[in-house]
């Protein structure tokens, strides 16, 4: 019943490119993939694929479990996704068909994951029980299970986990404080790098566009978790000790995210963790460069492609702006609400257009980059995640 | 909304519709999304734990309440009191241990 359903929305949408071919409706035309992409509903359980040429949904997928906080990444040759759900479900979407093509519970309950960089392994990070799974991409077998023990014995939440080149995964242990590498180099059983001691709670983390620098973000301290991956003998420092200058932070009602982060030639911009502030770090000393007061408390902190405009969300209750950073002069230039409840933002790959979801007002706005104008407007329901497929070709993914 | 304008509010709706737009509707909006995006939209955990009935058995209502208004210093639990009246904090942690609506 349900396998219809989405045989019935795939076929849809081939017919809706069929008829722009020039009718031949019993065969649908060619397609390619590099235009599509996903709109998560975090509500309903289901994801809207989209056409970012077109400006246009071409059909919704449904059966995706709890997708509050949902996330996906992208096969090399973009035509599946792998969508990482609450609940612990991993789905591989085929969007060349726009249906679910294949689908495993993996756990009680995941965060987020990545893709390696041969494509051939999914990693997939979990709250509870804590650890890492990874699997066949292809099938969704059991490739690996890796328990987060941290030091102390004890299982931890895993989050802010990416790729690394090499068949590698790295990730933050939330309750124990650690960052570990898992290196799938030689197959299937990983040989773990551990980093002890790293900071209190670190709760994401991600890599620099160069998968150079980790940093995890830490609840609680003035600063970063930082390991360069680039020196022989790997290590993790603290940096950005002083960040906040010693100021009380305010209560956070939502934490920030890593995912996305802005990053031009020599800038990275952070959303600091309680303060009404984007943090400007110097790429070379990692030192602090400048607080950029804004609107809110930030949650995403988008680059766009160029580095040179840095598009930032925020936290309830604020979180119905949006605000635009100069990288250049590290100033905020541009303020606009786009709508209630702004959930994320992505930028199309040339950085062109750019698709902000509105959850309250359950639509995604698109707008032009350049004249910071509204061109055009997609119902989706509770949307959440926006993401495109071209993210398959980013590292870390 | 103000205090004062919920509670008028309130009072205006109470006697016709007691369910559908009033502020406790309002706040189960405000459960499952706000306190979702840490605690899970189904509130099976996240970041912070469940807050499933099982998961709250032995827990008094008034001290989850007090957790909700004052949140859990050194942890993200953060502390609600001025979006949240006692009587909200009080009415979420009942239903919490019920079974939270949807
Ligand atoms: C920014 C993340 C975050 C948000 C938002 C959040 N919480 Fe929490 N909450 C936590 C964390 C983390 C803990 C665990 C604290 C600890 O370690 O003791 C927690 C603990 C709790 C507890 C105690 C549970 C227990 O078993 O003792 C309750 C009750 C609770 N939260 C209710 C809420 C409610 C209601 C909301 C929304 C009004 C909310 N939380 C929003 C992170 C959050």
């Amino acid at each position: 019943m349900k396998r219809r359903a989405f045989l019935g929305s795939g076929l849809a949408a081939g017919a809706l490119f069929a008829s722009n071919a020039g009718g031949r409706a019993e065969e649908p035309a060619p397609r390619a993939t590099g235009c599509l992409g996903l709109i998560v509903e975090r509500a309903s359980g289901s994801v809207l694929l989209i056409d970012n040429v077109r400006r246009a949904a071409l059909g919704r997928i449904e059966g995706l479990g709890d997708l509050s906080h949902a996330t996906a990444v992208f096969s090399p040759c973009e035509r599946y996704s792998y969508v990482f759900g609450r609940d612990g479900g991993l789905t591989r979407i085929d969007l060349l068909e726009s249906r679910i093509d294949k689908r495993v519970l993996q756990s009680g309950n995941s965060i987020g994951g990545a893709i390696s960089d041969d494509g051939r392994l999914v990693a997939v990070a979990n709250y509870t029980p804590g650890g890492v799974n990874v699997f066949d991409a292809d099938t969704l077998a059991t490739v690996a299970s890796v328990p987060a023990l941290g030091a102390d014995g004890k299982a931890s939440k895993t989050v802010g986990i990416v790729a690394l080149p090499g068949r590698r995964f790295i990730y933050s242990l939330y309750d124990a404080g650690e960052i570990w590498i898992a290196d799938f180099g030689d197959g299937a059983t990983p040989k773990l790098t551990k980093f002890g001691n790293v900071g209190r709670l670190p709760y994401d983390g991600n890599v620099t566009s160069d998968a150079r620098h980790y940093l995890a973000g830490l609840f609680g301290e003035d600063g970063f978790a930082h390991i360069d991956l680039w020196v022989p003998d790997l290590k993790c420092e603290r940096v950005g000790q002083g960040y906040f200058g010693g100021q009380q932070r305010l209560p956070v009602y939502k934490m920030p995210h890593l995912e996305g982060w802005g990053q031009s030639a020599n800038d990275l911009l952070l959303p600091a963790c309680g303060a009404h502030e984007v943090l400007a770090v110097d790429l070379q000393t990692m030192g602090l460069k400048k607080r950029i007061p804004t609107h809110g408390q930030p949650v995403f902190c988008v680059a766009r492609p160029d580095g040179r405009e840095v598009w930032v969300n925020f936290a309830h209750p604020l979180n119905d702006i949006v605000q635009i950073i100069d990288v250049p002069t590290l100033e905020v230039v541009h303020s606009f609400a786009p709508g209630p409840g702004v959930m994320h933002l992505e930028f199309t790959p040339r950085g062109n257009e750019i698709w902000i979801s509105a959850r309250d007002a359950d639509k995604v706005v698109v707008m032009d980059v350049r004249r910071r104008e509204q061109i055009a407007e997609i119902a989706a329901r509770k949307p959440s995640g926006i993401l495109f497929a071209s993210r398959a070709h980013r590292l870390g993914g | 909304m103000s205090r004062f304008a919920a509670a008028v509010f309130a009072l205006l709706c109470l006697p016709v519709f007691a369910q559908a737009g009033t502020p406790r509707g309002k706040l189960v909006g405000l459960v499952r999304q706000d306190c979702g995006s840490c605690h899970g939209l189904t509130l099976k955990g996240g970041l912070g734990p469940a807050l499933l009935p099982t998961a709250l058995a032995g827990k008094s209502v008034e001290g989850l309440a007090a957790i909700i208004l004052d949140g859990v210093p050194g942890t993200p639990m953060p502390p609600w009191r001025g979006e949240l009246s006692p009587e909200d904090a009080l009415w979420i942690a009942q239903k919490l241990k019920e079974g939270f609506p949807q």
